[in-house]
């Protein structure tokens, strides 16, 4: 679904990371770990074509992302951001609706297909009952969910979510993983950015650990997300511990 | 409706009243007295349809920059084409040149202003595209301000300045059917970009990188936007001389209405303008026994009007 090799990334006359290579398939769900200011974002937008790759390719659903127009990308990959509040009044129904803006003609409004498939991504994330509140209105928590249901209704291939869980309660962020568990089930390939470990242990296949601009490491959470990597990455001492069931956490250790 | 009846008042009142049966038999082409025929169709027809044009002209660009602007204390003169408009005008107020070619001066210093801003605005890379394009604005619009104060100063103080003030201060007094025939067309050419794509316009409102992943061309859109609210305010002002607050306060008031979506707020804001104006140049024919700038009328309803609204005013528009 996303092949990407060799890829530089930045902004505009300042590379901010380079040679990352990673595929991901259909289906698979990858957590991208790192330190704040190590990339990450910067990496998703280039993913998305937000921003002109440095160097390397992407390559999405077999075609080169170059050649893609804006909105055939939007018809193949949906992206989350990380949310904000500097939104009009919209209703969360028009909101979620402006995901299907790709596959509309240029002079063209939503009609009732399109409702029906903003109504159901509603639906699929549990908050149809706020379809006519303002996005201004309701809380960060659901304004994330909103995110996600907009980007459900571009019926993407691909989704690419950044820090999905920032503004989430204890429950939410549960909730979350396990929508993008079932996502990922249904076909979709998901690629998500945290800045808790254990929400790689929790929901993804692999983990890639982004520092400094580039690749740590790369694989099977429970391969690579070791004390070492952690405190290399967060510069803080960390311990992963195995778990009865095993399933694993990380446990910071503060040092007087 | 109440526009319609406000269009029926608007012909009926002032120096010279007419009868609303008398309204109706000229507009149906009935034999009436000349005097009626010639204030109800040379006199108030061309101003009361100047006042729905450029009240709705206004209104529209308004609604579509603060939307595109993200930001609800913009107004149609952001990117300097009421300024440039001025600057057209007076520069041909200051070299004695005729009604008309003022009016064609006006329209191109408009054209010309936003042109440049968005010329400068567009080529700033690596900020954001929004506030580079604001900012030139400014700046420009500072630049061809003090080029505006610079003529005034040389201007002839008794022929010149006072008509320069005049057109500063807006009128919708001396509109001839000649006038509107040019400039309607012009605004409604930059209305049916608007009017054909009013949904996705709203995907303006939100920031750059979520509408471009959401699968719009942001930069073609918005350089469309500008072009075609540019037009319509263009047009608008070179008839009407700088008239204010229509183009911030009409669509803050459609937007409590009916919320932001564009394709409902379009078509209000437009009637809101429409009326609002008329109702204003109505007043400033009635009031006193000379005529009152709609400018000064704008701005003497408009202010308390906009302090009190952004007194309500939430954080979510």
């Amino acid at each position: 679904m996303l092949a990407v090799e060799n890829l530089a990334f930045g902004f505009p006359g300042r590379t901010v990371g380079r040679d990352v290579s990673f595929a991901l398939e259909a289906g698979e769900v990858m957590c991208v770990l790192g330190p704040n200011g190590g990339g990450k974002t910067t990496l998703f937008r280039t993913l998305l074509g937000l921003l002109e790759p440095h160097g390397g390719s992407i390559q999405l659903d077999s075609s080169s992302l170059r050649t893609l127009s804006r909105a055939e990308i939007a018809r193949r990959a949906g992206y989350v951001p990380q949310g904000h509040t500097g939104y009009f009044a919209f209703t969360v129904r028009e909101f979620v609706l402006m995901g299907r803006t790709a596959h509309l003609g240029i002079f063209s409004a939503p009609g009732k297909k399109d409702l029906a498939v903003a109504d159901r991504a509603l639906e699929s994330l549990g908050i149809a009952q706020l379809a006519d509140q303002p996005v201004t209105e309701i809380s960060g928590g659901e304004r994330q969910l909103a995110l996600v249901a907009r980007a459900l209704a571009q019926e993407p291939k691909l989704l690419v979510l950044d820090e999905p869980t920032a503004s989430l309660d204890f429950g939410n962020q549960v909730r979350v993983l396990a929508k993008l568990a079932s996502l990922a089930a249904s076909g979709i390939a998901i690629l998500f950015s945290s800045h808790d470990p254990d929400h790689a242990f929790l929901c993804a296949r692999r983990a890639l650990l982004l520092a400094e601009g580039r690749v740590l490491e790369i694989g099977a959470p429970r391969e690579v997300i070791r004390a070492d990597t952690l405190e290399r990455m967060y510069r803080v001492s960390v311990q992963v511990l195995p778990l009865p069931g095993g399933a694993h956490t990380c446990l910071p250790a503060i040092r007087p | 409706m109440s526009l319609l009846g406000l269009t029926v008042l608007a012909f009926a009142v002032g120096r010279y009243p007419v009868s609303i049966s008398e309204i109706f038999s000229v507009l149906f082409g009935q034999q009436v007295s000349p005097n009626v025929e010639t204030v109800v169709l040379q006199v108030r027809g061309p101003r009361v349809l100047a006042a729905l044009i450029v009240g709705a002209a206004l209104a529209a660009a308004g609604t579509a920059y603060q939307g595109m602007f993200r930001n609800p204390l913009v107004s149609p003169d952001i990117l300097g084409v009421s300024t440039g408009a001025a600057l057209g005008a007076v520069l041909g107020i200051f070299l004695s040149l005729n009604v008309i070619l003022i009016q064609l001066f006006a329209f191109a210093g408009g054209l010309a202003a936003v042109g440049l801003v968005y010329f400068i605005g567009s080529r700033l890379r690596g900020h954001d595209p929004l506030l580079a394009l604001v900012l030139t604005g400014v700046v420009i619009g500072t630049l061809l301000g003090s080029a505006i104060a610079l003529l005034k100063y040389l201007a002839d103080p008794y022929n010149q300045l006072p008509a320069i003030t005049y057109w500063l201060l807006g009128s919708l007094a001396a509109i001839t059917p000649r006038e509107l025939g040019a400039a309607a067309p012009l605004a409604l050419l930059g209305l049916a970009p608007m009017l054909l794509l009013r949904w996705r316009m709203n995907l303006l409102a939100l920031p750059d990188d979520e509408a471009r992943a959401l699968g719009v061309d942001t930069r073609k859109l918005r350089t469309l936007v500008v072009a075609a609210a540019t037009l319509m305010t263009a047009a608008a002002v070179a008839v009407s001389g700088i008239i204010g607050w229509v183009g911030l306060l009409i669509p803050h008031a459609a937007r409590l209405l009916v919320g932001p979506d564009f394709g409902r707020l379009l078509p209000l804001a437009m009637l809101l303008g429409a009326a609002f104006l008329l109702a204003v140049d109505t007043l400033c024919r009635t009031i006193a026994t000379i005529e009152v700038p709609p400018g000064v009328l704008t701005a003497l309803i408009g202010t308390p009007f906009f302090l009190w609204l952004f007194a309500l005013a939430r954080r979510s528009w």
